[in-house]
């Protein structure tokens, strides 16, 4: 089969089931839908042959965060619950905010340089889990050491707010 | 490519059929009772019978469920567990996909599972199947760390997330030389010897450890007694399912031992020599190679097939063992096991794992 068909099938369904996140009313479908979209990027980092870059997308997004957001708002019981009217201000102030982003946006794509693909020169196996370890581990070792002392300390954090007070019950 | 796809969906189908019927004879043996007996010889064809009644039975929706969801969530599950199936190597040459980070993979797109249990419990609109998607699904995000954290051990001694490559390793066609214990020190060359001598459990003995943690949080990955809380009959009725009937619900249970099958597959191919056989060579006694063909050959396929579905129906049947002789965990030694028990011995069997690592090459 033809990749370029099915790069459009994805574009078109990570498009629709994006738009789909703002458009629908139960916020339970939203999330589902935004699960639909991160799915969908992963997909596209199989296209570019980055396996572990989506596999990581899915067990990260799509598996544990979405999965908690679902979880959180499950036991919110918004079933009954509708959506207070936004006023016009805050309205106005969404579009306008959308929108600058939106040109900020177009005008960053518009200004960046893509080099042409150089068949010579490129390596397939780029987005592949080795090369990807030689890098962080040999070019970028001090920001990833420095990354896991932060999520150390977000660690240590949680537990110090888990941790059982004098005089509670264990269960 | 295509062979594989066809085996496994025969497998998936295929391990329901045995597996109920196993499951019933095997919890009759221990609860001293004889089982099904009177459909078809020694009660064969019960699950034939039982599959008859569900496909007929009406397909029922609660009137205020979410009716989307509550339709998409058994299909969702099973696909989850299913794509699972795609990276297992059955023999030296059927695999679905040869994916460098096939294992990796697997674990991700089975994760999906949760998402259609806590769209299957949300939907039908019932606090009895709110409470036990819950119960599930905080169980299986903490087993799930346990659990890679054992995977890793294997990826760090095997130095690939190939599962295809892991299983070559460990056998008499490995590319490598392996030694006894995998200790170049020892200086005992086992690499024509092959059999059980070249398994991941033996060229890292304190992979036991690390299988046992596998053993147990594949367990809880599954659903399964004692870690089925989530399906407590005496206390939610039938958690997450209650509401189900007809073929969403057979979906829902051909999942279950869909996902039995895959992590016992997935156990045999880590720890257990995957297709390999554990028959060694033993002086002229060629016992390794008469057992297992070239691959390439068909002989080497069938026979690679035959070891690696004779481990995994040996680990299924420790499933079902353990299912009907242990009694049901609590929520708190659930957790209390989970995150003050495995996973600082999995961390440990990490670091151990590195320095064994070391000595091997």
């Amino acid at each position: 089969m033809n990749v370029n068909y099915i790069w459009y099938f994805l574009t078109f369904l990570t498009l629709v089931s994006a738009i789909m996140v703002v458009v629908v009313r139960n916020p339970i479908h939203s999330v589902l839908y935004l699960i639909l979209t991160f799915f969908c990027i992963s997909a596209h980092y199989v296209l570019l042959n980055a396996q572990f870059l989506a596999a990581v997308n899915v067990i990260v997004y799509a598996g544990a965060i979405m999965v908690l957001f679902l979880f959180v708002i499950m036991f919110l019981n918004l079933r009954e619950y509708t959506a207070e009217s936004k006023t016009n201000l805050v309205k106005l102030g969404a579009a306008v905010l959308g929108g600058v982003l939106l040109v900020i946006i177009v005008a960053a794509l518009r200004s960046m340089q893509i080099e042409p693909l150089n068949k010579a020169t490129y390596n397939s196996q780029v987005g592949m889990v080795e090369s990807l370890g030689k890098v962080l581990f040999r070019d970028y070792l001090l920001p990833f050491e420095l990354i896991t002392v932060l999520f150390f300390v977000a660690m240590v954090g949680a537990v110090m707010l888990g941790k059982r007070e004098t005089g509670e019950r264990n269960f | 490519m295509f062979p594989a796809l066809l085996i496994c969906l025969a497998l998936a189908v295929g391990s329901v059929v045995v597996g109920v019927y196993a499951e019933r004879k095997v919890s009759a043996f221990i609860q001293d009772r004889l089982g099904p007996m009177e459909v078809g010889p020694y009660g064969s064809l019960q699950l034939i019978a039982d599959l008859l009644k569900l496909l007929q039975k009406e397909d029922i929706v609660p009137k205020l469920a979410d009716r989307r969801l509550f339709l998409a969530a058994p299909l969702l599950i099973f696909t989850a567990i299913f794509a699972g199936y795609s990276v297992l190597p059955l023999s030296p040459d059927w695999q679905g996909s040869g994916a460098s980070e096939g294992v990796y993979f697997l674990l991700a797109i089975v994760s999906f599972d949760i998402l259609g249990l806590l769209m299957a419990g949300w939907a039908s609109n019932n606090k009895y199947s709110l409470i036990g998607a819950m119960r599930a699904v905080a169980q299986i995000i903490s087993y799930e760390i346990p659990l890679g954290l054992s995977v890793l051990c294997v990826v760090m001694l095997s130095q690939s997330l190939n599962l295809q490559e892991i299983s070559y390793q460990q056998g008499i066609h490995a590319a490598e030389l392996n030694y006894l214990f995998g200790l170049k020190g020892l200086g005992i060359d086992v690499s024509e010897v092959g059999g059980f001598l070249t398994w991941n459990l033996v060229r890292m003995p304190l992979f036991f450890i690390a299988f046992l943690i596998f053993f147990i949080t594949s367990l809880a990955e599954c659903n399964r007694a004692p870690f089925d809380m989530s399906e407590a009959e005496s206390e939610l009725v039938g958690g997450f399912h209650t509401e189900y009937s007809g073929y969403r619900w057979a979906l829902l249970f051909l999942s279950e031992y869909a996902m039995m099958l895959l992590v016992s597959i997935l156990g045999a191919v880590l720890f257990l020599g995957s297709w390999n056989t554990p028959l060694p060579n033993l002086g002229p006694l060629r016992l390794a190679d008469w057992t297992s063909g070239q691959p390439g050959t068909f002989y080497g396929n069938l026979t690679g097939i035959f070891w690696i579905l004779l481990k995994a129906a040996a680990l299924i049947f420790v499933q079902m063992w353990v299912r009907w002789t242990y009694p049901r965990l609590r929520v708190d030694q659930l957790m209390h096991l989970c995150w003050k028990v495995l996973t600082p011995a999995a961390l440990i069997l990490v670091l151990l794992t590195g320095v064994w690592r070391l000595l091997m090459v």
